[in-house]
Formats: structure tokens, sequence, C-alpha cells
């Protein structure tokens, strides 16, 4: 299996969407602040972690993957549909690096480090456990 | 003027994780930037500034059960997309009662004490 980056799956990506995209982010991350101002921190914490874009990103990957097979001539339906769940697997790897990311910042602050060398750490630890889940759940 | 920073922020921090999802390969691996810490990045320097690294601290304990929600949740949506081939869209809003049911039973059980 080949590990990289491709460009040209940023052109299948429309402007409406990368709007949309960014609209989502900013709204998710301003319910998630209002929560937090009117619950307090407890009940906060929990929406650092919402999956408010998940929805959103796993449409786009259907609709892009549907696009490509229509190009092709297939229907393509179930096989879209397929893919998106696959990558829904991915997220699921990527939210035990978040669990991860989350147990150094609480830690890390707990304990009086600065803000800067935790969030590094916590972010280098995110991308440790996301790849390695990554390749255990690939080959099992 | 807070509100719209962090709006700004959040919708700049969650557009690159998305850019960068779309771009690796292959998909299950690019499927990990649906995951990643977005909110927390783009609001964790200013709500320290604002109320202390303790608030932020206890914002973080919380997020660990979010995240666990959150793996919980992915897990179900991938298993029902793959095994029945159901609408992403529908699939993914319909099973955030998972992640309220989690993230619920573990604040119940945990955060709250």
């Amino acid at each position: 299996m080949l590990l990289g980056l491709q460009t040209k799956s940023l052109r299948a990506t429309t402007p409406m969407e990368y709007a949309k995209r960014f609209l989502f982010g900013g709204v998710v991350t301003v319910v998630a602040t209002l929560i937090s101002k009117r619950f307090g921190p407890v009940v906060g914490g929990l929406f650092l972690a919402f999956p408010g874009i998940f929805p959103g990103s796993l449409s786009l990957v259907e609709k892009h993957k549907s696009e490509r097979e229509a190009e092709a001539g297939k229907t393509g339906v179930l096989s879209a549909r397929g893919e998106a769940g696959v990558e829904a697997t991915g997220a699921s790897v990527g939210a035990l690096g978040l669990v991860g990311f989350a147990v150094v910042l609480w830690m890390g602050l707990s304990r009086g480090f600065g803000l800067g060398i935790v969030l590094t750490v916590a972010g280098f630890v995110w991308v440790v456990v996301s790849c390695c889940g990554w390749w255990v759940r690939e080959r099992m | 003027m807070d509100l719209l920073l962090r709006f700004l922020i959040g919708g700049v921090v969650v557009s690159l994780f998305a850019v960068l999802g779309d771009m690796v390969k292959p998909e299950s691996l690019g499927g990990v930037f649906a995951a990643a810490p977005t909110i927390a990045l783009a609001t964790v320097a200013l709500t320290m500034k604002k109320h202390g690294a303790g608030f932020v601290a206890v914002e973080a304990r919380s997020m660990i059960a979010g995240a666990i929600a959150f793996f919980v949740y992915a897990c179900a949506v991938s298993f029902v997309m793959i095994r029945f081939r159901t609408k992403a869209a529908w699939t993914a809003a319909a099973l955030m009662l998972v992640w309220f049911g989690t993230a619920g039973g573990l604040w119940a059980v945990w955060l709250r004490r």
C-alpha cells in the first residue's frame, strides 16, 4: 500500500464545499465555547472532541467517489458508501489519537507545564497514536 | 470579538485538517484527520488566556471522555456503513446519538463526581 499526498483530490472539492467546511468549523468552535461558558469546563470539555464536521466529511467522500464512478460509467453508490465507511474506520483510529492528545493536555497543564510545550507534545502524541493505530488496523 | 476570533480560527484550523485529510492516501489514513484535535487547537490558547491553566486542564480531562465517545461513534458509523452500505450523511447524523450517549454516560459515572 502506497502512502502519499495527492493534490489532484483537492480539485474535486468545489469552492462552496470549502466554504461550508470553514463555516461548520467556525460554528462548531463557537458552539463549543458557548457550551463551556454556559455549563462550565466539565461539560464544555466534552465538546472539544465533538465530531461536528465528521458527518460532512463523510458525505463529501461518498459524493466524490460517486462522481468518479459516474465518470467511469458506473453507478457505484454502494462502492462509494463502502469507501466512506473506510474513512470512518480511519476516524476511529484518529479518535484514539485524540484520547492521547487530551491525556497529555490534561496531565501537562495540571503539572504546571507551559501551553506551548504541552500542545507540541500533545500534537506529537496524536500523530504517533493515530499512525500506529492505523498501521495495526491495516494489518488486522 | 472573542467569539468572532474563535469562529475564524476554528474555520481555518478545521479547513486545514480537512484539506490534509483529502490529500493523504490511502483513504483510511486520510480518515484519521476527521478526528484531529481541531476544536481544541482553535480554542485552548484563547481559553487559557481568559480563564487560566486550571480551567483548560478541567476541559482537557472532559475531552478524554469526549474522545472516547468519538472512538465509539466512529466505530459504529464504520461498522454500519461497511456492513449495510447506508447513506453517509444519514448514518453519521443518526448515530450521533451514540456520541451523546457515550459522552453522557462517562460524564455521569466519571466526570460529575
